[in-house]
């Protein structure tokens, strides 16, 4: 088990604005690796980042990040580096100098923050624009220079929040590919998003909210695991999709049967897989139906938040 | 996405002590703030506050006013105590002040993009400290050069050889140099007031019309109530007093050595107020 300095500690944090609920009772321990906070807008996603940073302070609990409470700024942003969803910046300045001119806030000298500005210019690909106006810059360019600035003074813990919006197809690869050389240094990083198929395909472990309350955690095998009690769903590809649903309905096992939007095929969820298959083997056998394929569809992160929080993830 | 750059362990902490990282910290926040005091766009209306009264003087000057009154050296003394402190003190330093320090921290909330000093590994009674200075030394770079710009552009055209002997031999210098260090020290004041007001108030303009209020009625209160505003001060040390009217409570006026100290006090204590405010400050630009 790692120690506090190692970790994300959240004890029983609470935040409300006013009476609004922002997080209420959130319990969480973070290791090192690529942590995904998932949730629908309104979830609390940004919150908890915002108070994982000290841009909030709790209405109750604490936080400490590596054993450093988010109250102390001047100890925390050596090892914390944080991109916010805020897309603003200084005005007239270029991406170099918005990156270079916050590295000398941190305390670096002159030829310390030039040198770390042009490795994170470097590591997000925007050396030709560097020099250029950020004002200039497309929604993807400033992302990235964003998440450059974030990362410039070399940060144990990176907190991002939505990093890949803007990006295209290339980008966020690359992205991606980067958020995992991150980790594989053995940094933290917290990331936000609700395009689950990239959250699944970079997470080491995801922490799933809702409304405030944290409904889920740990990697998405094992959130799929404690939610046995939740009916598993199948897409069974054939012929008969409808006379299928009226033989599967008649299981006590089967709690929803839902045709395909294309009409070839039938959503089943189950809360007895085995005894599903064995049915379907039956039905096979028998020669009523002809099957094309059968595919559990929920064992991915997009299935799991739909289980979870009632909604459908993709959309999210 | 280069994946591949050789990582430069590099920590400030390591090479400086705590002061000295304190220093450079608010100098890069001072550098900073002056560039954006000095040339961003808000800027257009503090140039405007600061040089107005250089305008007129200037039309002044190229034209020989009518009157005997202009002829009489001994005159321009009171012209320049009256425009300096009705147009310059009470309003253009007041206005001007209120400009530089309220946006200070309330401008990088409308611009949301304050959270960048906040996610820097910077103390936050730093930060109060670097944009301090930076809008100290903008208000005063910007309204000493007019209150001596002003004072010379109102002299010297009319009664030149006159004006040499006052600056040289005479009070004139020394005048100068007075409303020079008046007016430092109404930035020094005004600007803490406005720089707490702004990190306190979502609409600054209302409380900063409430002390313009209080100070511009200050000759009427009583004279314990006066000490309770920055203009009875500042008035104390005024080179030439100007008269207030009939209705006026006279109050003796305060002695710089108490004036000078107690301004500098209440402005330290106005700004560990800021710090505090700043060091439990949330950042929440949807609700500011």
């Amino acid at each position: 088990m790692a120690s506090s300095d190692q970790l994300i500690i959240f004890d029983n944090v609470s935040k409300f604005y006013g009476e609004i609920l922002g997080v209420n009772r959130v319990n969480l321990q973070i290791a090192p690796g690529i942590t995904s906070l998932v949730g629908p807008n309104g979830a609390g996603k940004s919150t908890l980042m915002n108070l994982m940073t000290g841009l909030l302070r709790p209405t109750r609990g604490s936080i400490t990040l590596l054993g450093i409470p988010t109250d102390q700024p001047e100890r925390l942003f050596r090892k914390v580096g944080y991109c916010t969803q805020f897309d603003s910046f200084p005005r007239g300045v270029t991406g170099r100098e918005f990156i270079n001119s916050f590295l000398l806030v941190h305390g670096y000298d002159r030829k310390q923050a030039n040198e770390l500005s042009q490795l994170a210019i470097e590591r997000v690909n925007l050396v030709e624009a560097a020099d250029r106006k950020v004002a200039g810059y497309s929604k993807g360019m400033r992302q990235r220079i964003r998440l450059a600035q974030s990362i410039a003074h070399q940060p144990a813990v990176l907190i991002l929040d939505e990093p890949l919006n803007g990006l295209d197809p290339m980008v966020r690869a690359e992205t991606i590919a980067l958020f995992r050389k991150l980790a594989s240094e053995g940094l933290h990083l917290i990331i936000s998003s609700h395009i689950l198929h990239e959250v699944d395909m970079m997470s080491d472990r995801v922490v799933l909210l809702n409304n405030g309350y944290i409904v889920a955690e740990g990697n998405i095998h094992g959130v799929r695991d404690e939610m046995e009690e939740h009916p598993m769903q199948i897409l069974i590809r054939c012929d008969q999709p409808a006379k299928l649903a009226a033989y599967v309905f008649a299981q006590n096992h089967v709690v929803e049967a839902r045709l395909h939007d294309d009409r070839r095929g039938l959503f089943v969820k189950t809360r007895d897989a085995d005894r599903f298959y064995l049915l379907l083997n039956h039905v096979v056998a028998e020669g009523e139906v002809n099957v094309e394929s059968v595919a559990p569809v929920d064992d991915d992160l997009s299935a799991v938040y739909q289980y979870l929080i009632g909604t459908t993830g993709g959309s999210a | 996405m280069s994946s591949a750059v050789e990582v430069v362990e590099t920590r400030p902490e390591q090479t400086a002590s705590k002061w000295a990282l304190w220093l450079r910290q608010i100098g890069a926040i001072f550098r900073l703030e002056i560039e954006k005091n000095f040339l961003s766009r808000r800027s257009i209306l503090i140039y405007l506050i600061a040089f107005s009264p250089l305008f007129p003087l200037a039309l002044f000057a190229l034209f020989t006013p009518p009157g005997k009154e202009w002829q009489d050296f001994n005159n321009y003394s009171f012209v320049y105590s009256a425009i300096y402190n009705v147009l310059m003190l009470r309003t253009l330093i007041f206005f001007g002040s209120a400009w530089i320090f309220m946006n200070l921290f309330r401008g990088e909330l409308v611009d949301r993009s304050l959270h960048y000093y906040f996610l820097s590994a910077v103390r936050r009674e730093v930060l109060v400290v670097g944009k301090y200075i930076s809008g100290l030394a903008t208000s005063i770079i910007l309204f000493t050069t007019t209150t001596v710009v002003a004072m010379l552009l109102l002299y010297f055209p009319h009664v030149y050889s006159q004006s040499v002997r006052y600056f040289t031999e005479g009070r004139g210098l020394s005048q100068l140099l007075t409303y020079a260090g008046v007016t430092i020290l109404a930035c020094v004041g005004y600007g803490a007031f406005f720089l707490v007001v702004g990190l306190f108030v979502r609409n600054p303009i209302i409380p900063a019309l409430v002390l313009y209020g209080w100070e511009w009625l200050n000759f009427l209160l009583p004279p314990l109530l006066k000490k309770v505003s920055v203009i009875h001060y500042l008035n104390s040390l005024v080179p030439v007093p100007i008269s207030e009217g009939p209705f006026a409570v006279v109050a003796d006026p305060t002695p710089a050595y108490i004036a000078i100290p107690s301004m500098l006090v209440v402005t330290i204590i106005v700004l560990v107020l800021a710090a505090y405010r700043i060091r439990h400050m949330e950042i929440r630009y949807g609700s500011d």
